[in-house]
C-alpha cells in the first residue's frame, strides 16, 4: 500500500513537473500572468510529492517490505537501521529518487526564498528546474521504478553490499548529490538569463551563493568518498583516478572555475557570457557524472547492452539537455555584452588564468576518463588509463594554477603592478624557500615532487596569511585596530583565504604522504614485533568475533613507544553472508603527524599471519585541508552581501515598467 | 583592452589552454594506457617485458601455491584455452581462490611468468569481471550464467 502511494506520488510529480516546466515558460514569454503564476505552487507541489515518495521508499526499507523488488535486492532484516536507511540510495532507482528530490528541493528553495528576484527571471528559473525534473522523472517512472513489486514475496532480502555499510559512505551520496544537483540552479539561472538576454551583477549575486553551497556539498561528498576508500579498502589509497571518482571531480573543477568567474561578473560586470557557459558546462558534467556512474557505463560499455532502454534514454537525455543548452548559448550569448575592461595583469586576468587552467585540467581528466570508453566502443580493445596518465597531464597544469592562486587575491582589479604585489609576498616567498630547502634535505627519493609539492603548499598557506595580514594591516597599526579590521573584513575575504589556505594544507598532506610513506609487508607470529616510524608493533594474534551481520577475524597489535604501551590496534577481516562478501577493516590511529595503519590478512597455515603496516605521514593534513576548503566556502556563504540588498537593483527596472508583480496571487 | 581585442585575447588564450591540455593528454595516453589481455593473447602477441598490462581470466583450480616466505603466491590464470603463470607478493584479496574471476596488473618477467603488482578480485563470490567474461567468450569456453 505504502509502495503504491509512493509510486502514485512519482507519477503525479512527473505530471506536475511537466506543468512546471512548460506553462510558466509560455507565460513568461507571452506575458500571460496566470500561466507564470503556476511556477511557484508547482515547484512547491513537486517537492511535497517527491518527499512523500521518498518517505514511502524509506518506510519500505525500514520496515523490510520485501514485496518491493528494490528493497528485496538491497536490504536485509539483520542490517543495522542506519544501513537500512542508506540502502534507500544505495542502488540505481533509489539514488535517482534522491536526485530528483534534491532537485525539487532546490526548485522549492527558489520558489519560497526568491521574493527579491525579478519575477520573470524567477518564473523562468523555476520552469527550467521543472524541465530538468521532467527528464529525470521520465527515467524514474518508466525505466527505473523504485516501487516495483515482486511476487511471490521473498522471505528475506539479499542485502546491501557490505563495503557500503559504513557511516562515511552512508552520507557520501547525499552530499555528492547536493553538489551535483546544486549546480542545476546555476544552470537554470544561466539558461533563464540567456532567454532574458540579460546578465548583471544582481544575477551573479544570486548565482554565487547557490553555486557556493553546491560546491561546498560536493567538496564534502568527494572528501567523504576519498576518506572511505582510505580506511575501508584496506590498503591506504585515497584517490585512484578511478572513472567513478573522476566523474565527481570534473564538476568540482568546473564548479570551482564558475565560483571564481561569478565573482568577476558580480564585481566588474564582465566575463558574463563566459560565466553563463561555465554554469552550463558545470551542470552538464554533473549530469554526465551521475548518469555514467549510476548506469554502470563506466565499468564497461557493455552495461549499456544489459539494459539498452535505459542506456539509450540516458544518451538522448544528455544530448537534448547539454546540446539544447549549448545551442541556446550559441544563439543568445552574443546578446550578453560585457562591461568593464581590464589589463591582462589584473585580478580579472588572474581569474581568467584560473579558469583556463581549470578548464584545461578538466579536459585532461575528461580525455583520460572517456578514452577507454571510446576505444572499446570503436575497436573493442579494452584499456584502462591509470594514475600515471593523470600524474603526467593533470599535475603540470596544477603547478601554475597553485603558483598564481597565492597572489591572485592580492592583485587589484583592472590593472595590477605585478612587482608591487610580489614585493608584498617577500615573507611568504622566504618561508616557501626555507621549506623547500628543508624538504630537499629530508627527501630521500623523488625530490622534485616533494620539493615542488611542499613549496607550493607552503606558498599557498603563506599567501593566504599574507593576504589577511595585508588587509588587516597586521603589525603596521596597533593590534586592536588590526582585530577590528579583521572583524570588519568581508566574510567572503575570510572565506577565500581559508579555502586557499586549505588547498595549501591539502597539497602539503598529499605531498607528505606520497613522499615519506612507509609500508611493511610481512608474516607475523603472535608475540613478534616490528618497528615502524619510531614505534614498535607487537602482534598478539587473531581471534574470531561476531558482529550484527558478519563473522570477523580480529587481529590485535600492541603499539609501543619507548617500551611504553600507547595504543591497541585491532584490524578485522569481516565475512558477510548476505550478500556473501569479505571486507577488510583496517585499524587506523593518528600518531606522530600521521596515521599508523594496520591490516591483517590470511593465515599462512603455520601459525603466522600476513600483516601489512603503514605509516602515512601528514595524511590528516589532506582531510583537514579539504574540510578547510569546505569551511571557507561556508564562511563566504555567510557574507552579508549575499544575504541582503543586492538583487533589488535589478528589481528596480521591473517596477519602473509598472508591471504588476506577476505572482501576487500565490 | 578594447572589447574586441579582449575577445580575441580570450579566444587565443582559451585555444592555447585547450591545446596544451590536449597535447598533454595525447602525450600521456601514448605511454600510460594499460591494455587488457587474455591468456590466449599473451602468447599470440609479443609484449615488451617492461610494459604493464592487465591480465584477466579465471584462477585455475588447484594452482594456488604459497611460497616459503608466506607472502609470495603463485597461481595460473586461464581463459580455459591457455594459461599464464602469475607470481604475486602481498596480501591477496579476500575470497581469492581457484575458479574465481580475477584481473591482475603487472608485466611479463623474462621467464614468461607474469609478475603481478596488484591483483583485483571482486569481493563478491559470484561476480565475474566483464573483461574476463569477454575473454571466456572469445576462447569459446563461456558457459554463461555466472553473472
Amino acid at each position: 500500500m505504502i509502495a503504491e502511494l509512493g509510486h502514485f506520488a512519482i507519477v503525479l510529480a512527473l505530471t506536475v513537473s511537466i506543468a512546471q516546466g512548460v506553462l510558466p515558460l509560455v507565460g513568461a514569454h507571452r506575458r500571460i500572468d496566470s500561466l507564470s503564476a503556476i511556477a511557484r505552487p508547482a515547484a512547491i507541489m513537486q517537492f511535497v510529492l517527491l518527499a512523500l515518495a521518498f518517505i514511502a521508499l524509506t518506510m519500505a526499507f525500514v520496515g523490510s517490505d520485501f514485496s518491493v523488488l528494490n528493497v528485496w535486492q538491497n536490504s536485509h532484516t539483520d542490517k543495522p537501521l542506519l544501513y537500512k536507511i542508506s540502502g534507500v540510495w544505495g542502488n540505481h532507482e533509489g539514488s535517482l529518487l534522491l536526485w530528483v528530490l534534491i532537485l525539487a528541493a532546490f526548485g522549492f528553495g527558489v520558489a519560497t526564498l526568491g521574493n527579491n528576484l525579478p519575477p520573470t527571471l524567477r518564473t523562468r528559473v523555476i520552469a527550467i528546474q521543472g524541465l530538468i525534473g521532467v527528464g529525470f522523472l521520465l527515467l524514474l517512472v518508466f525505466l527505473s521504478n523504485p516501487f516495483e513489486r515482486v511476487f511471490p514475496v521473498p522471505a528475506q532480502g539479499t542485502g546491501l553490499n557490505p563495503l557500503l555499510q559504513d557511516p562515511g559512505l552512508a552520507f557520501h551520496p547525499p552530499f555528492l548529490y547536493l553538489g551535483y544537483v546544486g549546480f542545476s540552479i546555476a544552470f537554470s539561472f544561466a539558461v533563464a538569463a540567456l532567454i532574458e538576454g540579460k546578465v548583471d551583477a544582481a544575477w551573479a549575486r544570486w548565482v554565487r551563493p547557490w553555486t557556493l553551497a553546491a560546491w561546498v556539498a560536493l567538496t564534502i561528498g568527494i572528501v567523504m568518498g576519498s576518506w572511505w576508500a582510505y580506511y575501508e579498502l584496506g590498503w591506504g589509497g585515497w584517490w585512484f583516478w578511478d572513472p567513478v571518482e573522476n566523474a565527481s571531480f570534473m564538476p568540482w573543477l568546473l564548479g570551482t572555475a564558475l565560483l571564481h568567474s561569478a565573482v568577476v561578473v558580480e564585481k566588474r560586470d564582465t566575463l558574463k557570457s563566459w560565466t553563463v557557459l561555465l554554469a552550463i558546462l558545470t551542470f552538464s558534467f554533473s549530469l554526465l557524472g551521475t548518469f555514467i556512474v549510476r548506469s554502470g557505463v563506466l565499468n564497461s560499455v557493455h552495461s549499456f547492452a544489459t539494459d539498452p532502454e535505459r542506456g539509450v534514454y540516458i544518451l538522448v537525455f544528455l544530448v537534448v539537455s547539454i546540446g539544447g543548452s549549448l545551442a541556446l548559448y550559441a544563439w543568445r550569448a552574443p546578446a550578453l555584452r560585457g562591461g568593464g575592461v581590464f589589463a591582462p595583469v589584473s585580478r580579472e586576468g588572474a581569474l581568467v588564468l584560473n579558469n583556463l587552467l581549470l578548464i584545461a585540467a578538466t579536459a585532461t581528466v575528461f580525455i583520460g576518463t572517456m578514452y577507454p570508453l571510446f576505444l572499446d566502443a570503436i575497436t573493442g580493445e579494452k584499456v584502462t588509463v591509470g594514475p600515471p596518465f593523470f600524474n603526467a597531464t593533470f599535475m603540470p597544469l596544477m603547478v601554475p594554477l597553485l603558483a598564481v592562486m597565492a597572489i591572485g587575491p592580492m592583485m587589484p582589479w583592472k590593472r595590477t603592478d605585478l612587482a608591487g604585489t610580489l614585493s608584498r609576498m617577500k615573507v611568504a616567498a622566504a618561508v616557501t624557500v626555507a621549506v623547500a630547502l628543508v624538504t630537499l634535505y629530508l627527501s630521500g627519493f623523488d625530490p622534485i615532487l616533494a620539493v615542488l609539492g611542499m613549496a607550493l603548499g607552503t606558498w599557498l598557506v603563506a599567501g593566504a596569511l599574507v593576504d589577511i595580514g595585508e588587509r588587516t594591516q597586521l603589525l603596521r597599526i596597533p593590534l586592536r585596530d588590526t582585530l577590528r579590521r579583521g572583524y570588519n573584513l568581508p566574510r567572503s575575504a575570510w572565506g577565500g583565504a581559508i579555502a586557499h589556505a586549505g588547498m595549501g594544507v591539502a597539497i602539503l598532506g598529499i605531498t607528505g604522504t606520497l613522499s615519506w610513506e612507509i609500508e611493511k609487508l610481512q608474516i607475523m607470529r603472535p608475540g613478534e614485533r616490528i618497528g615502524i616510524a619510531g614505534y614498535e608493533l607487537e602482534f598478539r594474534g587473531v581471534e574470531p568475533v561476531t558482529g550484527p551481520n558478519y563473522e570477523a577475524a580480529r587481529g590485535t597489535f600492541h603499539v609501543y613507544l619507548n617500551d611504553e604501551l600507547v595504543e591497541i590496534m585491532q584490524p578485522e577481516s569481516r565475512r558477510f553472508t548476505d550478500p556473501p562478501m569479505v571486507t577488510t577493516e583496517a585499524a587506523i590511529r593518528p600518531r606522530n603527524f600521521g596515521d599508523l595503519y594496520a591490516v591483517v590478512g590470511d593465515s599462512n597455515g603455520d601459525g603466522g599471519f600476513a600483516t601489512r603496516i603503514y605509516h602515512k605521514p601528514m595524511i590528516n593534513w589532506l582531510w583537514i585541508g579539504s574540510l578547510m576548503m569546505a569551511a571557507g566556502g561556508l564562511v563566504s556563504l555567510t557574507d552579508r552581501r549575499l544575504r541582503v540588498g543586492a538583487p533589488r537593483r535589478s528589481a528596480l527596472p521591473a517596477k519602473t515598467e509598472r508591471r504588476p508583480p506577476q505572482e501576487a496571487t500565490t | 583592452m578594447k572589447p574586441k581585442r579582449k575577445r580575441l585575447f580570450f579566444v587565443i588564450a582559451g585555444m592555447a589552454a585547450l591545446g596544451i591540455a590536449v597535447t598533454l593528454a595525447i602525450e600521456g595516453l601514448g605511454d600510460n594506457i594499460v591494455y587488457f589481455t587474455s591468456p590466449t593473447n599473451v602468447y599470440a602477441k609479443t609484449i615488451a617485458s617492461d610494459k604493464n598490462f592487465r591480465l584477466g581470466g579465471l584462477v585455475e583450480e588447484e594452482s594456488v601455491i604459497k611460497t616459503n616466505d608466506g607472502l609470495t603466491t603463485t597461481f595460473r590464470v586461464t581463459d580455459l584455452a591457455n594459461t599464464v603463470a602469475v607470481s604475486y607478493t602481498g596480501i591477496l584479496p579476500p575470497l581469492f581462490r581457484g575458479g574465481q574471476g580475477v584481473v591482475a596488473v603487472g608485466h611479463l618477467g623474462a621467464d614468461g611468468v607474469f609478475i603481478a603488482e596488484s591483483v583485483l578480485a571482486k569481493h563478491d563470490e559470484n561476480y565475474l569481471p566483464p573483461e574476463v567474461a569477454e575473454a571466456l567468450k572469445k576462447s569459446g569456453q563461456w558457459k554463461g550464467g555466472a553473472q
